[in-house]
């Protein structure tokens, strides 16, 4: 039974070691890799590696620096900030994972009906796109999210809504050269219908782009998540939001530095890790440039 | 005569670009029996694509439009059949195989699932019986190790076995007429004469009709029944392939014959029909060939020739054989 599995899955198996292969041979493709692991181990594992409760109250121990107790630190109510940033990757990797899913679905679908259809359709399609993208994305999304009510769910549509643009965008302009390829004629010659063709041609000859976008964008998202967050339009208290702790934190930068910093910090190095890694999958990711 | 499967009548197709409006088609009539391979041949940019891409009605609009005919396939018109029956007609009535074999597989995915995606769809099966029936394709058309071919990108392919994967996916959906628009240009020559034989043994095989489009008068001579004469957006000849190459009769598919080298030739240079191919914005009036031929005489450059008859199935449209009567005929003129 093992073995058929084996036998019959065996190239998506060498094709999936050929990518690591290829990815390992990459010194920033791993350095972002190594940091967004990190990160999603963090986020996986916070219940069970965190040394505290993040939620749990301990006023004696208010604002106390860091130190082997609590690495790095307590805030003002004396919640270990360790504890708190490591359940606030569970919180900033979701939104980012779900406002990329939501955008990074409807942008591609949206992208590629204008580009294919053409004429009215994209210009119509593409006009909207434009006014969105006319906006700040920060104030857009705080505006959406401001008028949705200020809970967590709300911040993530708000914060899709802004980026499905950025997909709906660069799937138009992929779309807009694969559909003169001949495979496209072909497939029309053999009776698909647009729809068919938007789905099963289109998009999957954008993929590669989303892929990329997705991962770069990622960074942006979750920034663009925390700052709603900062200023009381995202994560409401206790949760442990790193752009929330930031916000309550930055009253005590002057006197108890650590209590910002450190998920300040977490923030930084996950955008980057992002952005790394989305910059190597670009090269490594295209089946036809890959080889 | 066997039955007639696809008919053409008075075909136009105009592209309305900044330069003008180019007349890719002026007034084409094609017949296509059942089981007849019929070739269609003519310079570059005479309108042979043009021609095979109205048939599925695939010309981009804009700039494209077929401007006036009629196509009947079955006996139903195909220019103004629903888009639904269209779609229905594509694929599993009438095939296409493109020129460049190179791009008309999708690269990111693998043969395999393109190749059953279609057998699926078109013959509603599940996807291990879609596989055999593709395994059994590629053998057809000489496929070695066509398992193998199944789990492989396009871009891990070769020219060759591309045009047969290509020939492969449109037989498998049992289509009644399938139009192959060069399919074998670009290949070289050993390969094109392999898919050359191969498309020939399966379309006889399962009494298949085809309209091969090439520029090539040897692979017409080799593989058609009947073959047209394209020149500047019209049919200037069509004759059953042993009477166009032992009697041509319009100058033009002449000219074309004296230019084919041969190996007992003692010509030391080759003729060649003197001028260049025509815009189709501005036309030569009347008969589209005048300027560069040698037989003009006065009619020519102010009536449209019509076709006639000069043997079996042998028709060409030259005022070389229109009677006197014709010629004057005023209806003709455009």
């Amino acid at each position: 039974m093992l073995n058929s599995i084996k036998k019959e899955h065996e190239w998506q198996i060498r094709e999936f070691l050929f990518t690591l292969r290829l990815l390992s041979k990459n010194p920033s493709a791993v350095a972002g890799f190594v940091i967004i692991a990190t990160m999603v181990f963090i986020a996986v594992t916070a219940p069970y590696i965190a040394p505290y409760d993040p939620i749990k109250i301990s006023l004696r121990e208010r604002l106390s620096a860091p130190s082997i107790v609590h690495i790095f630190g307590t805030d003002e109510m004396g919640r270990d900030i360790l504890s708190r940033v490591m359940h606030g990757a569970r919180i900033s990797l979701r939104i980012g994972v779900l406002v990329i899913a939501i955008a990074g679905g409807l942008g591609a679908v949206i992208g590629a009906v204008a580009g294919y259809l053409g004429k009215q359709a994209d210009n119509i399609i593409m006009r909207v796109m434009d006014v969105i993208l006319s906006f700040p994305p920060l104030v857009l999304a705080m505006a959406l999210a401001a008028a949705l009510g200020p809970n967590l769910n709300n911040a993530i549509l708000a914060v899709a809504f802004v980026m499905i643009p950025k997909f709906a965008r660069m799937v138009r302009g992929e779309a807009l050269a694969v559909k003169e390829k001949q495979f496209i004629a072909a497939a029309r010659a053999s009776g698909a219908g647009s729809m068919w063709i938007i789905l099963h041609h289109i998009i999957p000859n954008c993929f590669s782009s989303v892929i990329i976008l997705s991962t770069l964008l990622l960074g942006e998202t979750i920034l663009i998540a925390a700052s709603l967050s900062f200023i009381g339009l995202g994560a409401q208290p206790p949760t442990p939001e790193w752009g929330a702790m930031i916000s309550v934190g930055r009253k005590f930068l002057m006197d108890q530095w650590w209590y910002p910093t450190f998920p300040g910090l977490f923030i930084l190095v996950t955008v980057i890790g992002f952005n790394i890694l989305g910059d190597a999958l670009r090269d490594i990711l295209d089946p036809r440039i890959r080889r | 005569m066997a039955e007639t499967l696809l008919d053409i009548k008075e075909l136009s197709v105009r592209f309305f670009t900044y330069q003008g409006v180019v007349r890719a088609l002026e007034k084409v009539d094609l017949t296509i029996s059942k089981g007849e391979i019929l070739g269609l041949v003519g310079e570059t940019g005479c309108g042979k694509s043009v021609l095979a891409r109205s048939i599925l009605r695939l010309i981009a609009d804009p700039p494209g439009k077929i401007w006036n005919g009629e196509i009947f396939f079955k006996g139903e018109d195909l220019l103004t059949t629903s888009n639904r029956r269209l779609r229905h007609v594509r694929g599993n009535e009438i095939s296409m195989i493109f020129q460049e074999p190179m791009s008309s597989l999708n690269p990111v995915f693998r043969v395999g699932n393109q190749m059953q995606e279609v057998v699926m769809l078109h013959q509603r099966v599940e996807s291990a019986e879609a596989r055999e029936i593709c395994i059994d394709m590629l053998n057809q058309v000489k496929m070695p190790d066509p398992e193998g071919v199944l789990t492989k990108y396009p871009h891990e392919l070769s020219g060759g076995m591309r045009q047969r994967v290509m020939i492969a996916m449109e037989l498998s959906c049992r289509p009644d007429l399938l139009i192959a628009d060069e399919p074998t240009t670009a290949l070289d020559v050993t390969v094109q004469a392999q898919v050359l034989t191969i498309l020939e043994e399966l379309t006889r095989q399962r009494g298949v009709s085809v309209l091969f489009i090439s520029h090539d008068l040897g692979v017409i001579a080799q593989l058609c029944d009947r073959v047209a004469v394209m020149y500047a957006g019209r049919i200037v000849e069509v004759a059953p392939v042993r009477n166009l190459f032992s009697g041509p009769r319009h100058p033009y598919t002449q000219g074309l014959l004296k230019a084919i080298p041969r190996v007992d030739d003692e010509r030391d240079t080759l003729s060649v029909i003197a001028g260049v191919v025509p815009g189709l914005i501005r036309p030569p009036e009347g008969c589209r060939f005048h300027p560069r031929c040698d037989a003009v005489m006065n009619a020519c450059d102010r009536v449209v020739p019509r076709r006639v008859e000069v043997g079996l199935g042998h028709q060409v449209a030259c005022h070389l054989y229109n009677d006197s009567s014709e010629k004057c005929d005023a209806d003709t003129r455009h």
